[in-house]
């Protein structure tokens, strides 16, 4: 199958059914809506079903019920709708149920706007709903990479029996590039039977029960340590990032994620016709985070700039990785503002010739 | 060989339940489970428990089952038939699970006619949280957060939900049972049983309402706790089927034990 002009909500709709998913479960909210339309008459074709919730809470709820039986199932939705479903994925990663989520964010807080942020970091990567659990949590800068990791977002989901959520914005969202599907692609990981599922216990099978409810505490401590586990070979095995001139000499490096790495990879272009050397790290995996490889990145740096559609959420990981070792600093747009790619390059310039403050402790 | 004429269930679990004296959830499970093993649906049955005093029914069926979030039974039993169309899926829900928290789910599963089966207790009261006021509290009835009795003006009435359900044009079958005596629970197993019927032939969504005693948080003891509810809830939670597949059925067709 060759490249097709796409939309970069209906590429990642594709996705998910080349991926082998049949059921949605969601919530029309704006900038979202053409996943859960591109389903409704997508799904039907291939045999699967499309239910449209009386709630987020509920679509939650319907994807732990449908991931609980083994069948693969997604919902999107975006930052508000993303909040109320944060029930079900705390039950969801409680009882180790693999499904996939996507987040279009938008500008928040509460209602917001309806244009693209990066503001739902914290809310993605550090819990999100009650309890001690993380998602797996990828960022798209690309219609083709949306349509490349909401598959491996299957697997991954299927492999660690945890949520995995495909984080991106309103840009991967609305924007058309052309993407390409793979026929022979093979799955990320080998994929163990999934002979835990709540199935009906035919024959002698001792009963299966999808819960996440220890009333003993030492069972729960025990769980809590299982899951934590978990996390951590998450974080030996599953960081993903990419580099961009880091392999040559550069003053300024760029930590970027989404859509708004994709302008920055511009800024890098207008810095180096006006002789700053400067290179990017962008973390595809925002859990796990890439500290080392930022680290690494930023040894060759003078100064670290952290680029998001935030007031500064990731940048708290960057500062975790560089532990103090290079000055961090940090340049936003949020409310459904971008930044341009001159724009950053001025902050860079300016950086570098001393003209901004470090990020520092309130 | 002397024949046996009463043992437990196949789909019961060979267990002890942590249910108070006088509850009639483990009557209300028990019916559940000999209408599972009448249909011979126990190995392809998934039961999905609420948040309430029946958090545990997992441990008393022999069958597979999820635990639901607070009042969301509902929607993860939509999720599982919907993955899985050939199980027998059915909610087991408080009044507080479903009535509450959960009204938007029972009303909406309901309604887009699901294939799965409600069984949902009202006892008139919170019971694990510790005998809160519920929405099918009795006028006037004492609960640890209406301490002087549920104050209709405050509150307002007690929500009748198989009256509420049975205006869907959608559900299959709605109908309200008892279980305070055992004619009375004769009726009601007759209810649950055609209720999981309409599932296992397809037709759709179907809820029984049962009315159940509790005696520990109502403050009196088991004995008179059936007479309370018979002589406070009967007379405002009518006994019947509200809806049958036809969608004509609207006014109950009262049941004389």
């Amino acid at each position: 199958m060759g490249k097709k002009l796409m939309k970069g909500s209906e590429a990642i709709g594709e996705a998910a059914v080349h991926a082998g998913c049949k059921l949605f479960f969601g919530y029309p909210i704006t900038p979202q809506n053409e996943i859960p339309e591109y389903m409704s008459r997508r799904l039907p074709q291939v045999g699967g079903t499309f239910v449209q919730a009386e709630s987020e809470v509920a679509a939650s709820n319907m994807i732990y019920g449908a991931a609980g039986s083994g069948e693969r199932v997604f919902t999107s939705s975006s930052s508000p709708g993303i909040s109320l479903m944060q029930e079900g994925i705390s039950y969801i990663a409680g009882s180790e149920l693999p499904v996939v989520l996507v987040n279009i964010m938008r500008a928040g807080p509460g209602l917001g706007g309806i244009l693209p942020s990066q503001s739902d970091y914290f809310q993605s990567t550090k819990g999100g709903g009650h309890g001690d659990y993380r998602l797996l949590v990828l960022a798209p800068w690309s219609v083709q990479e949306a349509a490349d990791l909401v598959q491996d977002a299957f697997d991954l989901a299927d492999y660690y029996r945890n949520p995995v959520l495909v984080l991106g914005d309103g840009l991967i969202g609305q924007m058309m590039e052309p993407v390409e599907f793979k026929e022979d692609r093979r799955p990320c990981k080998e994929l163990p039977p999934k002979d835990w599922a709540a199935t009906g216990c035919k024959g002698d099978r001792p009963t299966n029960i999808i819960n996440s409810l220890f009333l003993d505490p030492q069972a729960l401590e025990h769980h809590n340590e299982k899951l934590h586990a978990k996390y951590e070979t998450m974080c030996r095995e599953e960081v993903r990032c990419a580099e961009y001139g880091t392999d040559e000499d550069y003053d300024l490096l760029i930590v970027a994620y989404g859509t708004v790495a994709r302008v920055c990879s511009g800024s890098i272009e207008d810095l180096k016709d006006q002789g700053v050397k400067a290179a990017m790290i962008r973390p595809i995996s925002l859990f796990p985070f890439p500290y080392e490889a930022v680290r690494k990145a930023s040894e060759k740096a003078k100064a670290v700039l952290v680029v998001e559609l935030s007031t500064g959420q990731m940048v708290e990981d960057v500062r975790l990785a560089l532990e103090g070792t290079k000055p961090i600093y940090f340049y936003g747009r949020t409310g459904g503002m971008l930044a341009t790619p001159e724009e950053i390059a001025g902050v860079g310039r300016d950086v570098l010739e001393g003209k901004r403050q470090e990020v520092r402790n309130a | 060989m002397p024949e046996t004429v009463f043992c437990r269930p196949e789909a019961l679990a060979a267990v002890n339940t942590h249910y108070c004296p006088g509850c009639t959830h483990g009557v209300i499970h028990r019916l559940v489970a000999e209408v599972v093993d009448e249909l011979g649906v126990r190995e392809r049955t998934v039961g999905i428990a609420p948040v309430g005093c029946s958090v545990l029914a997992y441990n008393y069926f022999t069958t597979d089952f999820h635990e639901a979030s607070h009042g969301r039974a509902p929607a993860v039993a939509t999720g599982v038939k919907r993955a899985r169309p050939d199980l027998v899926v059915f909610a087991y829900q408080g009044d507080g699970d479903l009535a509450s928290i959960g009204m938007a789910e029972i009303v909406h599963c309901a309604n887009r006619g699901e294939k799965v089966t409600v069984v949902f207790v009202n006892n008139a009261i919170y019971g694990m949280t510790g005998g809160q006021m519920a929405p099918t509290t009795m006028p006037g009835q004492v609960a640890t957060t209406c301490p002087l009795g549920r104050d209709v003006d405050q509150a307002g009435y007690p929500i009748r939900v198989a009256e509420l359900l049975s205006t869907l044009r959608t559900p299959a079958y709605i109908a309200r049972a008892s279980v305070h005596t055992p004619l009375y629970t004769a009726g009601a197993k007759a209810m649950i049983r055609t209720a999981f019927r309409h599932q296992v032939e397809g037709t759709c969504f179907s809820l029984v309402e049962v009315l159940s005693t509790c005696p520990t948080n109502w403050g009196i003891p088991p004995a008179e706790a059936t007479k309370w509810l018979e002589e406070n809830m009967l007379p405002y939670y009518p006994l019947g089927i509200f809806k049958t597949p036809d969608g004509k059925d609207r006014a109950p067709s009262p049941i004389v034990p």
